[in-house]
């Protein structure tokens, strides 16, 4: 499947950069990589290879750097995501919870394992190291949802809610 | 702005807060997960329809400590916490507390005049002190509480060098793991050749459990930056960074709004309170990388390329951010900063022990009655944390352990309950002050399963390095793994500590260097259980699956057929109002029966 890739918005992220995060000779600053990513992936909702390239000519900082900054961390992904994306968090006080049960619920309802997306497009699962609602434990993020105090035929409820159409409740 | 123009800006704020005597103080940061906004609308909206503007003010505070309260409010003046308000009870509480002057025993939970008992009664309340009493999205509420008064004092009357040497003298150890001393970490800087100086505010708050920096940069976010102008004064830096959680949202959100109003003041830019000092902060968000906390890996992350740490010398302090002079601090020790300055550093060093000086906000999670944030002074014992400010454990369960510190951490046995502590007796015991994660575990938690549960995640977030990292924690958690799954052999005990003192002492930093504490603090204390799961394959806590037998108990079962409907493989026969019974062989262990019976019929053993 080819789709083609609007280059418009990523135009318009890099002219907004600040003179403050550019070379003298009018080429972005390498530091500022990572915030420039995380602009592109908010307009996007993913880093299409296509736009990667795109900055690469634009800004001089070489493919293979741009490549080895987005798979290091996390939150940058090279696949389109779901429409609603649901953090289980693994922190120690959703562990002593329980929350390992949580997390395995989650992908048996769903049927994918952690990092993926459901084939219908609705769904992506991620865990994540800790949301920092411990008091909560255990949590569940659905988008930017939380969902504590949790237990399993809970977090099937909540999940039914967001399906089949993936409208709010 | 000019000194003199805050000074009666402050006054004025003063005296336009006196106006309204009623206030309702809704934490909006924390308790937002428990529906928070849904309140301060309902407040909100009856204030408008009953026109109660002129008496009762709703302010959108931040965290007031006692998070399994949530969501919580303070009403002012009686001083009364309400815990788990919903939008329903708006005109309750407004007709009768706030008109009616009664209180509600229902949502009534703690009061902050309480004295000496209960859940503030053992607190010391210094850096988190403007949290729940400001609205954290205005400048005002903050300068009304006296926000840069200190930063001002210092810029005006005071030398770099001065600011040092109170810092040096306050005892302030790095509240963000490793407790290096402050005031030393800034002389190097201070001392550094160079005119171009970084100072970096690390609120990459990634140890699991610790939430202290998430409350208090949602909560109190110009006392950071307070911190950060005095800091920078001090090492001679013109241009800092916050780098912080981007899972943290709300943190995000208002230290943005914090650094632009702060701008909008003339409190960051050029000329500071007509100082002449220069300083401005760039927020930069993580992306998602537990060991960009390393300070060196931050700085690799600031630089726009991978997070992965680099060995020392050179510090920071001589060659960080570009390879200038830097200068890195955790969130909460910065708080500390304009405290410092304002009781000077001797009176501020009174609180606490010998080496560890001043308080420490510890995140209470896990098995235990009060989870939330608490303050105490260094020194404290575990005994008052767990039981007297957190009221024990619940459904009468007994304490097993305390696992402090995060992943770099360890699991503190009961017979340490009544030890002071502080950031050299944790050492002692095996365990870290770290950033302050305090989880406790009851008897149903296994030491094994937590032990195998941190190398998981270490094992996740190694950069991959150094080799001891990378594949040293790998075997750990694999031999864990195997004891945790019913295939542990003899031997593995010893592997495991072999393998533990190697990763120990040959990785590259701290990451790797720490690793394997879960691990050695589970064997030092809790060896009969890891000796369970070897040789008995048992799990003493009932917690491992692989390890668990389910049946059904003849004498409670009533044949309801619930279990028979949920379990997933079919492992369960019987016929309706007959007692029912589990094929061993075909049981996953899942434990779905044992959740659903309502007649406890189902024994896990």
């Amino acid at each position: 499947m080819i789709t083609t890739i609007d280059l418009e918005p990523v135009n318009k992220i890099l002219a907004q950069i600040e003179l403050s995060e550019k070379l003298t000779n009018g080429k972005i600053k390498p530091a500022y990589l990572i915030p420039l990513l995380q602009d592109i992936q908010d307009e996007y909702g993913y880093l299409p290879r296509k736009v990667l390239e795109h900055v690469s000519t634009i800004s001089g900082i070489p493919l293979s750097r741009i490549f080895g900054v987005i798979t290091f961390y996390e939150q940058f992904y090279m696949e389109p995501q779901g429409k609603h994306t649901i953090k289980c968090c693994r922190g120690t006080a959703c562990h002593v919870k329980n929350g390992q049960k949580i997390s395995d619920t989650i992908s048996e309802i769903l049927g994918i394992a952690e990092g993926e997306t459901t084939e219908d497009g609705l769904f992506t699962f991620e865990t994540v190291a800790c949301l920092g609602t411990c008091f909560l434990a255990p949590v569940v993020m659905i988008d930017d949802q939380y969902f504590g105090n949790l237990t399993n035929s809970e977090i099937t409820k909540i999940i039914n809610k967001y399906s089949p159409k993936g409208d709010m409740p | 702005m000019t000194l003199s123009e805050l000074k009666s800006l402050r006054e004025k704020i003063e005296i336009s807060k006196k106006l309204i005597k009623q206030r309702i103080y809704i934490c909006t940061t924390g308790c937002r997960a428990s529906g928070a906004l849904e309140l301060v609308a309902g407040f909100n909206e009856y204030i408008e329809k009953n026109n109660l503007a002129g008496i009762l003010e709703i302010v959108e505070s931040g965290c007031h400590g006692k998070c399994s309260q949530a969501p919580l409010i303070r009403l002012e003046p009686s001083g009364y916490y309400y815990g788990k308000v919903k939008p329903e009870d708006v005109s309750e509480i407004v007709e009768k507390t706030i008109l009616g002057n009664e209180k509600i025993e229902r949502f009534y939970t703690v009061t902050s005049q309480e004295g000496e008992k209960g859940f503030f009664g053992h607190q010391k309340k210094d850096i988190l002190l403007n949290c729940g009493i400001i609205d954290p999205k205005k400048i005002d509420d903050a300068i009304g509480v006296g926000a840069y008064m200190q930063a001002a004092a210092a810029l005006e009357s005071m030398s770099p060098l001065q600011v040092i040497e109170n810092v040096l003298e306050s005892g302030l150890k790095g509240r963000g793991g490793a407790g290096f001393p402050t005031g030393l970490k800034w002389k190097f800087c201070h001392n550094a050749p160079g005119d171009e100086k970084y100072l970096i505010c690390n609120a990459d708050e990634g140890d699991p459990g610790a939430f202290m920096d998430r409350a208090l940069l949602e909560g109190s976010p110009h006392q950071i930056i307070e911190g950060m102008i005095i800091a920078a004064y001090a090492i001679g830096a013109s241009r800092g960074f916050i780098y912080v959680r981007a899972e943290y949202p709300i943190a995000v959100e208002h230290i943005t709004l914090a650094v632009k109003q702060a701008e909008e003041y003339g409190l960051l830019g050029d000329n500071i309170l007509g100082s002449g000092f220069n300083f401005r902060i760039t927020i930069r968000k993580g992306a998602g990388a537990f060991v960009c906390g390393e300070e060196t890996a931050l700085i690799a992350s600031l630089e726009g390329k991978r997070g992965m740490p680099r060995s020392r010398p050179p510090f920071p302090a001589n060659s960080g951010y570009m390879g200038k002079p830097t200068n890195i601090n955790n969130v909460e020790t910065l708080a500390n900063i304009p405290l410092i300055i304002e009781k000077t550093g001797k009176t501020y060093s009174e609180t606490g022990t010998k080496d560890s000086k001043g308080t420490k906000i510890f995140a209470l999670a896990g098995d235990v009655k009060n989870t939330g944030l608490v303050e105490v002074p260094m020194g404290i014992s575990l005994r008052e944390i767990i039981y007297d400010i957190g009221e024990g454990i619940p459904d009468g369960r007994n304490f097993k352990a305390a696992q402090m510190g995060g992943p770099s951490g360890g699991c503190v046995p009961g017979e340490y309950l009544d030890l002071p502590i502080d950031y050299e007796s944790l050492k002692e015991v095996g365990a870290i002050m770290g950033s302050g994660g305090l989880i406790v575990m009851d008897d149903r938690s296994c030491m094994v399963d937590m032990a195998h549960y941190f190398l998981e995640f270490i094992q996740k977030e190694s950069c991959g390095k150094c080799v001891p990292c990378r594949v040293g924690t790998r075997h750990m958690k694999d031999i864990l793994a195997r004891i945790c799954g019913g295939k542990g052999e003899k031997g593995d005990i010893e592997k495991l500590e072999e393998l533990a003192v190697t990763v120990k002492s040959s990785s590259l930093c701290a990451l790797g260097q720490t690793a394997p504490n879960p691990v050695l603090t589970t064997l030092k204390y809790f060896r009969n259980e890891y000796e369970a799961h070897i040789f008995d394959k048992k799990c003493p806590a009932g917690n491992c699956r692989d390890l668990l037998t389910y049946e059904i108990l003849e004498e409670n079962c009533t044949g309801c057929g619930v279990c028979k409907k949920n379990c997933p493989v079919s492992a369960i026969s019987g016929e309706k109002k007959e007692i029912h019974s589990i094929n061993p062989n075909t049981c996953t262990e899942c434990g779905k029966c044992f959740e659903v019976c309502k007649f406890q019929a189902v024994r896990v053993s």
